[in-house]
């Protein structure tokens, strides 16, 4: 038996968990399905508190990062970004 | 004559990044798009860089060093000249670019079905989500458009795009990582479409898993001219005074600042509000009204008094 670590991105409409998913990622190193880009148009949570109740273990979140002067309104990159995993036994 | 577009076209241009024209090359000139590039079965194509190199060589599509006039690009009755000329291709560019734009690229993309993938041994994957070219600060834009010479059904994976993501300045393929989107869109349509998509908007290929290989003619086309009121040289727009803020009318008729203020369910709480400011600039330069406002959010944060 061996371990392998099943990856999920999660982007939300604001900084906190109980926020709605706009977007998402998923990366499965047990080698059991392939994801890729527009495989998907329903994310695969509601919301970030959604996956952890799925038993996904949170393992870093964005900062905040205060928006440099002068550049206050440029937009750019989705901001409120959450990586979950999932480890998984067996032969792989 | 050329037909311009109106002011709500340029209003879901300046807002959702981009325009679609369903079905609007006649068959005959698709035809003659397909049989100059010489369209055939996947079953004939044992290589993928071969077709591509022999269309190349032997169809009409010219080698364009970047910097041509588009008047000057495509020879005479091609079939590519021919969809230059149409008139509400033509008013579409002459709206958004000019009449004087000038090509930066032109590229023939074939995305090839899962029999070719199998065939070769090759691991068959989407396109991953990019803005194209780089980095690109700028106020002007260029328009990429595109051109769908047979029909796209949804299985055919058609060009996946991210509608109101446009003004996001980002680096190239920097938004890889978001492998879906809410909202994303993928375009599914009838031959003889056109697509125009600003330069900024996200978007890629998807997966082919039809039989047939699917087509799409690109091209970037860049100003030499300011973008302000080109689709209205009579200058007849007039900015909408503003409005009792958070009063709703049910009955109230849909105008052209509504359109600009649509959201999309991709966009997060607080970031969605600069986007709309960043809309309103963007139709502040388009308009050349330098003080017009929407629902007040750049008035409110332009009164200084210090």
């Amino acid at each position: 038996m061996t371990k392998r670590q099943k990856v999920l991105v999660l982007y939300l409409k604001f900084p906190s968990l109980e926020a709605e998913v706009i977007s998402w990622a998923t990366f499965d190193g047990t080698g059991k399905k392939l994801h890729m880009t527009g495989d998907s148009d329903e994310p695969p949570y509601p919301t970030g508190l959604d996956a952890l109740l799925d038993g996904w273990r949170l393992f870093q979140a964005s900062q905040a990062i205060p928006e440099h002067p002068g550049q206050e309104f440029r937009t750019s990159y989705l901001k409120h970004e959450f990586f979950f995993e999932k480890i998984e036994e067996g032969d792989f | 004559m050329v037909q311009l577009l109106s002011t709500e076209q340029m209003a879901e241009f300046a807002n959702s990044g981009c325009l679609f024209f369903d079905g609007l090359i006649d068959n005959e000139t698709n035809k003659e798009f397909l049989n100059d590039i010489g369209h055939t079965d996947i079953e004939n194509v044992d290589n993928m860089q071969k077709y591509f190199q022999n269309i190349k060589a032997s169809s009409s599509i010219p080698r364009i060093p970047a910097g041509t006039s588009l008047k000057n690009a495509y020879p005479h009755k091609s079939p590519l000249q021919k969809i230059f000329k149409n008139e509400v291709v033509a008013g579409a560019i002459n709206s958004l670019v000019g009449s004087e734009a000038v090509v930066d690229h032109q590229f023939l993309h074939l995305t090839f079905p899962t029999k070719y993938f199998k065939k070769t041994n090759q691991r068959q994957m989407s396109q991953v989500n990019h803005q194209d070219s780089t980095i690109d600060p700028r106020i002007t834009f260029d328009i990429q458009l595109f051109y769908f010479p047979t029909d796209v059904t949804k299985e055919m994976g058609g060009t996946r795009y991210h509608p109101g993501t446009h003004l996001r300045i980002v680096n190239e393929m920097g938004i890889a990582k978001y492998q879906n989107i809410k909202g994303q869109k993928n375009i599914v349509c009838k031959a003889g479409t056109i697509g125009i998509f600003h330069n900024g908007l996200w978007h890629g290929a998807g997966v082919n898993f039809s039989d047939e290989i699917r087509y799409m003619f690109k091209v970037r086309l860049q100003p030499t001219e300011k973008q302000e009121l080109l689709w209205d040289p009579e200058k007849k727009y007039k900015p909408l005074p503003n409005k009792a803020l958070y009063w709703t009318d049910e009955n109230q008729e849909k105008t052209v600042n509504d359109i600009l203020m649509k959201s999309y369910p991709w966009q997060e709480a607080d970031t969605n509000r600069l986007d709309k400011i960043n809309t309103i600039k963007f139709w502040r330069m388009l308009t050349g009204h330098k003080n017009l406002d929407i629902d007040y959010w750049l008035t409110r944060i332009e009164n200084e008094l210090y």
